[in-house]
């Protein structure tokens, strides 16, 4: 069992207050990214607005089977980051690595289904360009946006993968502890990254869909 | 936050009594997690790169002074005018209060032993770093022509130079701002030292946290306007493409929305660091303490609501127009109140002249211009008039560097004490403060005028009946680059053969003054507690008149 | 080039905007004298070592002061928006029936038509004590028409109509310049402007080479591209009539209701998927890249000749 001082950074000396620092400042940074996402999900406001007719037809075109099951990919992943976080809190190692890897999985299943996704869109051509199937002409700002939002949600997912595999790491390997503020930060970060998704997941699946 | 528990480690050893002693590798100072060792790599990188931007526009106002030019083509001229302003709003004045003062006297200010993420600090150097790499790649290239706006149109499908590198190294230095602004947060929250409640910090770190705040906030969008523009140019993705539906001006709303704030970030440290150096060198607290923090505060929200007044003529309705130019009239009040209250500060003082004074001096006769010809800019008539002529150029240089410079030079003279244990050749500072001032105004009072005749911006060629402001001006530049110059000369001298500075030589109040000059690694030796407000500077004025013991007390009672 | 052709008062707004200036001159010079001012007199009398008499003030007065000049800082700033507003205003009641001329701008030269179809690059006339209406656009990036013995501009967009309007009361040569950052020469889009009498404006446009006005090159266009194939009352395809179109409110078949003004009507040649009218078949072809940006203004003119709502259409 790790030593809890090894927890511990500069410059802090109270375990409970460098959790509460760490809270605070994925907080604080996940303030800039909720702006990040908010400049891109406004221009989708502002052009839907202006072209609502294109928006359908284009978002008819999405798949919606493969956007669902993502959604209950990542709703669940958030589930099992939950008790991870619970397992950490409670010093259960084990448990806490069981379900921080069930979590790297359900990820990955969704960036594969993501993958399949993309592969179909790629083959009917939805990119926007000389071969753009759709009209009206709006119809390509869509789709521009699409591949954005979906693109850059992708990519921050994958970093939070990236992060969960490398704190897995640390903490089979006992270089922190579980019960550290690691699992803090994490947690929220993961948290997000489906938050933006259960945003994106109606703006892009659901419209014209009723 | 428990008044039990330390909100740090005690020192576990007494080493070397300066963090400069602490290592002397290159290797020791790049992989350092000490806030004070990372200012002062932040403080050597904006420098270099304050002085690439410095050649840039040194090229731009010799090209100038003939009216079709005489040793550049446009296109050269477009890319230098265009790298002077990226260069010099995102490596240097961005950066350069902040990453520089706020990193090394921010956790001294407050009591703390470093910030509450050391190594998030080295990281966002080295995004800074990376960053500036991708700038340097830019002008290895050829440069970029867009002008430091990037708008659209013209940067995503016509302009032929390095768009996508040059957004990107934006980009990354924007992420090397939110790291910094995380950063200070965090450390204002949950280390400020027992007794230092919200109402007891010194002004400086009250707009430390502020412009945190700003950061944290306004650079996501910046990053997102920019990464637009480049999947637009990259992959072809008509996201502002008028010709299927997209709309230029929506890149307009998304850059504003952050460049607007962007000022604030530029002027909200100046005004702290000048909220610091008036009352040590007037001897008095700084008048209305409170208001100054309300006015903080105020500019920080408020300047998130004006961005629609960089675009009275880009095709906004008049509504729009109406709305933005009463909140931009409505942001200038609490500068103004910041004005008044360090005027009053004066009243009554025992005013010394020394270069921080007469820099701090310089910022607020600049910044009370410069703010005031903002609200002409406020006016939508006249900001139909003068938009994209050089009186908006004069304006914003009058504040970014009438102001924010001044202040920074007023800081660096300030705390070079601190930081370095040395004292700088006071006379040659007085002189290069006095030059900059006399430079300052012979090259932007002629651009006040030129653009309320009618010269327009960002143009290589001009009619010839401006070209006596212009030449004017480049004299003017000229003067500046010397004033700027010479710092480099006195203050590399004061670390070689410089006088040693004492613990306190300002005999200044403040925390950071209550550790040697330059401080240990752990900042303190002895956990400091703080018993009342900042600025007691009348309390030991009465002190030395009574001629009792005048220790500097009040913030920061160690024994 | 002379400085007044930059700095001349072209038209009563110009008085206004410059006497504004003069106020905000005024004013600002007021504050700054008393900043200084105050700030001298305290360096000069509260040097160190003086003997002026020092201790600490009351703080109610204290607060006092700072609420007094709070507010009056307030309620000044609040006086100069409502000045300006005003001027601003003022100058956005747009006249009936102004002489409506239409300027292209494209890297990097400025292409006007006038109504009679004159044209001129890089100049334009305009008759004196006239309404007068720019209908701008641009063909590839945003560009910025200025004329600062008028003290205006405006940004002049790619597919999207701005405007400017003035009544210019000065005849001269003024000039004319592009003040929007646009590539390599944007720093020579420049030219004249040319105000001259009503009457030399009459004589200068029956000179011009270009015979037929507008509207008359815009009929010859509408037949020879075929848009009377389907625009004619007798014809088989089921097409909107465009006599007495402009100007009147249509109903698009995804609900909206818009007015036909000259940018619908541009959309409606070059962007036929954007605004499909309700009750007709989405059959009209797109003419993007058939047509520049000054055949367009001529259909438009052609469709505006039609009538507008209220007349009866007739040819």
């Amino acid at each position: 069992m790790t030593d809890l001082s090894d927890a511990l950074q500069e410059p802090w000396s109270d375990l409970r207050l460098q959790r509460e620092a760490v809270g605070l400042g994925m907080w604080f940074f996940l303030a800039s990214e909720v702006l990040f996402f908010a400049a891109l999900f406004c221009s989708y406001a502002v052009y839907r607005s202006f072209n609502a007719e294109a928006f359908r037809i284009a978002a008819a075109h999405t798949k919606l089977i493969y956007g669902s099951i993502n959604t209950a990919l990542l709703l669940t992943s958030s589930l099992t980051m939950t008790i991870a976080l619970r397992a950490a809190t409670a010093r259960l190692q084990r448990m806490t690595l069981f379900f921080l890897g069930l979590t790297v999985l359900l990820g990955l299943a969704f960036l594969v289904t993501k993958g399949l996704e993309y592969y179909g869109d790629i083959e009917e051509h939805l990119i926007p360009g000389s071969t753009f199937p759709l009209k009206p002409a709006a119809t390509e700002i869509f789709w521009a946006l699409y591949w954005v939002m979906t693109g850059i949600h992708a990519i921050h997912l994958t970093a939070g993968i990236g992060v969960v595999i490398v704190v897995m790491l640390l903490f089979g390997r006992e270089i922190v502890p579980v019960q550290g503020s690691t699992m803090e930060g994490v947690a929220i970060y993961w948290h997000f990254v489906d938050t933006v998704w259960i945003f994106l997941y109606p703006l892009i699946y659901l419209g014209g869909r009723t | 936050m428990s008044e039990m528990t330390l909100p740090f480690a005690p020192a576990e050893h007494v080493g070397a009594s300066s963090y400069l002693d602490e290592g002397h590798t290159v290797l020791s100072w790049l992989l350092t997690t000490d806030h004070k060792r990372i200012a002062i790599l932040y403080a050597l990188s904006i420098t270099i790169f304050f002085f690439i931007g410095g050649v840039a526009i040194g090229l731009v106002r010799l090209e100038l002074i003939s009216p079709t030019g005489w040793f550049m083509t446009s296109d050269e001229y477009n890319r230098a005018f265009t790298i002077h302003g990226i260069i010099m709003v995102w490596f240097f004045l961005v950066p350069s209060i902040p990453a520089t003062m706020g990193n090394f006297i921010l956790p001294l200010m407050i009591g703390a032993p470093d910030v509450a993420f050391p190594r998030l600090n080295l990281l966002s150097w080295y995004l800074y770093v990376i960053g500036a790499g991708f700038t340097v790649y830019v002008l290895l290239t050829g440069g970029v022509d867009t002008g430091w706006t990037f708008y659209p149109p013209f940067s995503s499908n016509y302009s032929n130079s390095s768009v996508v590198a040059a957004a990107a190294g934006v980009f990354v230095v924007g992420f090397s701002s939110i790291a910094t602004g995380v950063n200070f947060l965090a450390t204002t929250h949950l280390l400020r030292a027992p007794g230092m409640t919200w109402f007891r910090l010194p002004l400086f770190a009250w707009s430390m946290y502020v412009v945190s705040l700003v950061m944290v906030l306004a650079t996501p969008v910046l990053a997102m306007s920019l990464l637009l523009i480049s999947a637009e140019r990259l992959f072809g993705l008509p996201i502002f493409d008028a010709r299927v539906g997209g709309d230029p001006v929506l890149f307009q709303h998304i850059f504003w929305f952050y460049s607007h704030p962007a000022v604030y970030i530029m002027i909200l440290p100046a005004m702290g660091v000048v909220s610091e150096v008036l009352p040590c060198f007037a001897r008095r607290r700084v008048f209305g303490y409170a208001f100054m923090v309300y006015a903080l505060l105020m500019i920080g929200i408020v300047g998130f609501m004006v961005w629609g007044h960089h675009m009275f003529v880009a095709g906004q309705s008049p509504f729009a127009n109406l709305v933005f130019s009463f909140l931009s009239f409505i942001v200038a009040v609490p500068s103004a109140i910041k004005v008044f209250n360090w005027t009053a500060t004066l009243y009554r003082g025992q005013i010394g002249f020394e270069a921080p004074m007469l820099y701090a001096l310089g910022f607020i006769g600049l910044f009370t211009i410069g703010g005031l010809t903002g609200l002409f800019l406020a006016s939508v008539p006249i900001d139909i008039a003068t938009t994209d002529s050089y009186f908006v150029v004069a304006h914003f240089h009058t504040i970014m560097v009438g102001g924010t410079v001044s202040a920074f030079m007023a800081g660096i003279h300030y705390w070079w004490p601190k930081v370095t244990g040395r004292m700088y050749h006071e006379f040659a500072a007085q002189f290069a403060a006095i030059t900059m001032f006399l430079g300052f105004n012979l090259t932007f009072i002629p651009q006040f005028i030129m653009g309320w005749l009618g010269m327009p911006r960002r143009y290589h060629m001009y009619p010839d009946v401006f070209q006596i402001w212009h030449v004017l001006s480049s004299g003017g530049a000229a003067v500046l680059a010397v004033a700027y110059l010479l710092p480099l000369g006195y203050l590399t001298w004061s670390l070689i053969g410089g006088d040693r500075a004492g613990d306190n030589p300002w005999q200044a109040t403040g925390l950071e003054w209550q550790t040697s000059s330059p401080p240990p690694k752990q900042n303190f030796l002895h956990p400091p507690r703080v018993t009342s407000a900042p600025y007691q500077y009348h309390e030991l004025g009465r002190a030395r008149e009574e001629g009792e013991p005048t220790s500097v007390s009040g913030q920061g009672g160690t024994s | 080039m002379r400085l007044a052709e930059f700095t001349a008062q072209a038209s009563d707004y110009a008085v206004r905007v410059d006497t504004l200036f003069a106020l905000l001159s005024i004013i600002s010079g007021a504050v700054v004298a008393l900043v200084a001012g105050l700030i001298t007199y305290f360096l000069i009398r509260y040097h160190r070592g003086s003997r002026a008499p020092r201790g600490e003030t009351p703080e109610r007065l204290d607060r006092e002061i700072e609420i007094g000049w709070t507010a009056a800082t307030f309620f000044s700033f609040l006086f100069l928006f409502w000045w300006a507003a005003s001027d601003q205003l003022s100058a956005l009641v747009t006249p009936k029936n102004p002489l409506e001329i239409h300027v292209v701008a494209k890297q990097w030269m400025w292409r006007i038509q006038h109504p009679s179809g004159a044209r001129e690059i890089d100049e334009l006339h305009v008759p004196a004590n006239t309404n007068v209406q720019l209908v701008m656009t641009s063909q590839d990036v945003i560009h910025d028409l200025y004329l600062p013995a008028l003290r205006l501009k405006q940004d002049v967009l790619p597919d999207r109509y701005t405007s400017l309007s003035f009544n210019a009361t000065k005849t001269g040569v003024f000039h004319l310049t592009c003040a929007e950052f646009c590539g390599t020469d944007h720093s020579v889009m420049a030219g004249r402007l040319v105000v001259v009498t009503p009457d030399e404006y009459a004589r200068w446009n029956a000179a011009q080479p270009e015979g037929d006005d507008l509207a008359h090159q815009g009929e010859r266009l509408f037949h020879s591209l075929g848009c009377s194939g389907c625009h004619a009352p007798g014809a088989t395809v089921h097409a909107p009539d465009l006599h007495g179109l402009y100007g009147r409110p249509v109903q698009l078949s995804d609900g909206r209701t818009v007015a036909a003004d000259e940018a619908y009507l541009r959309d409606c040649i070059l962007l036929p998927d954007k605004n499909r009218v309700a009750g007709f078949p989405p059959v009209m072809p797109n003419f993007t890249g058939s047509l520049d940006e000054a055949q367009v203004v001529t259909l438009v003119a052609y469709i505006k000749s039609l009538g507008a709502a209220a007349s009866t259409g007739s040819r």
